[in-house]
């Protein structure tokens, strides 16, 4: 394994800072090594040292995007922490399909290899099969091009497969595809993927009725915290439902929103709207 | 907390024992499902059975349908664990009976969200 010296790692830290607003940790070494020595060897380099020496004397070259991407691309699986999942069923779109009567929009952000978004679209199609005919729209976002080609395809290994998804949803939204499982179109073609980083200006969004930002905003210093829960008020209708990751909050960064307890998860509503 | 792993292979079984020890459970062993009846009628503690497919004399399938035939043990919830790895066989053995299904090979993590699925294991 490559090791990278201090130099090294804080060039690596600096770049993905610029271009993606992420604050890699000082005891974060071991994943710049991990995620950076594969994509040396792809690029046909003899090490880690070789690739940033190649990034720092050609600033425009492709691979410095191809860094940012390889650090920034997050673990995820089906339905993975599933108490969000169980409050969407049991209470929010329940609430939502009582006090809408036009399309419902939920913003997937930083979806990473699609796993989040094909879980609220396999839920819907599961258990409120009317909403799909009224039109839903699932956007799904990342900032990596690469990861989104991949969640695109909706084509997964068998370890990702294992991981978080109920048999009985396999059997009816997948077909084997050689050694792999591709997503049925019925369900891909619910979500709707877009490259954004949340760091910088967003695309146009429509209004959500629900933002997923999970395990996200933690990689980000405070100051990009503040402004992406402010930009996530913006587009939030005034009584849509944030949920972030189980180790993250809005506390200390935006009294705009008030945590809701919905079974065994907490999600987020704007202070003047009403709880479900 | 009792768990019935069912494998001819001591190996998984060695594998699936560490995991499952590591995560509080006891653990008992079978390595057909014969023998997995025998031990199901003699220990009422077990709550879960992990059972491969492929196994000399009765294998995983008829061991599946031969627990759910009998009401005794109409709460015990079964996970097949296999390298059975296509649509129709997830579909068999769930209208056979089983609760879930994992294929083979697999991860710790893995094996861990499938009991939290089952509702076995807190999420």
């Amino acid at each position: 394994m490559d090791t990278i010296n201090s130099s090294d790692f804080n060039y690596i830290r600096d770049l993905v800072r610029r271009h993606s607003a992420i604050a890699l940790e000082a005891d974060k070494a071991y994943l710049v090594e991990t995620r950076l020595a594969p994509l040396a060897r792809q690029a046909g380099l003899a090490s880690l040292q070789e690739l940033i020496g190649l990034l720092r004397i050609q600033p425009t070259h492709p691979l410095h995007r191809q860094v940012v991407e390889a650090i920034t691309t997050h673990e995820t699986s089906f339905f993975r922490d599933i108490h969000p999942f169980d409050a969407l069923k049991n209470t929010i779109l329940p609430a939502l399909l009582t006090r809408r009567h036009s399309s419902l929009t939920i913003w997937c952000a930083a979806c990473s290899s699609g796993q989040e978004p094909f879980s609220i679209a396999m839920l819907v199609r599961e258990h409120f099969p009317a909403l799909v005919a009224r039109q839903i729209r699932i956007i799904a976002t990342d900032l990596s091009g690469a990861i989104l080609a991949r969640a695109r395809e909706g084509l997964y290994s068998q370890i990702e497969i294992n991981r978080g998804l109920p048999a009985a949803l396999l059997t009816r939204y997948f077909d084997k595809q050689g050694l792999h499982w591709r997503i049925k179109s019925e369900i891909r073609r619910m979500v709707e993927f877009q490259q954004s980083n949340l760091a910088e200006p967003w695309p146009l969004m429509p209004p959500a009725d629900l933002v997923f930002m999970r395990n996200v905003l933690i990689y980000f210093d405070v100051d990009t915290k503040k402004a992406i829960l402010s930009r996530v008020r913006n587009i939030l209708k005034p009584d849509g439902y944030l949920f972030l990751g189980s180790s993250e909050t809005t506390l200390n960064l935006d009294t705009a929103f008030q945590p809701i307890s919905l079974g065994k998860s907490t999600c987020y509503q704007l202070r003047q709207s009403k709880t479900p | 907390m009792a768990v019935l792993i069912v494998d001819d292979s001591r190996a998984m079984r060695s594998l699936l024992r560490h995991i499952l020890k590591d995560a509080g459970f006891a653990v008992i062993e079978a390595s057909d499902g014969q023998e997995a009846l025998e031990c199901l009628q003699r220990c009422r503690e077990i709550d879960l059975v992990l059972v491969d497919w492929n196994m000399p004399g009765m294998d995983g399938y008829a061991f599946i349908r031969a627990v759910r035939a009998a009401p005794a043990y109409h709460e015990v919830r079964l996970m097949m664990v296999t390298a059975e790895a296509e649509i129709e066989q997830v579909s068999r053995a769930l209208a056979a009976g089983a609760d879930e299904y994992i294929m083979k090979p697999f991860t710790r993590d893995a094996v861990l969200e499938k009991l939290k699925l089952l509702g076995i294991l807190p999420h």
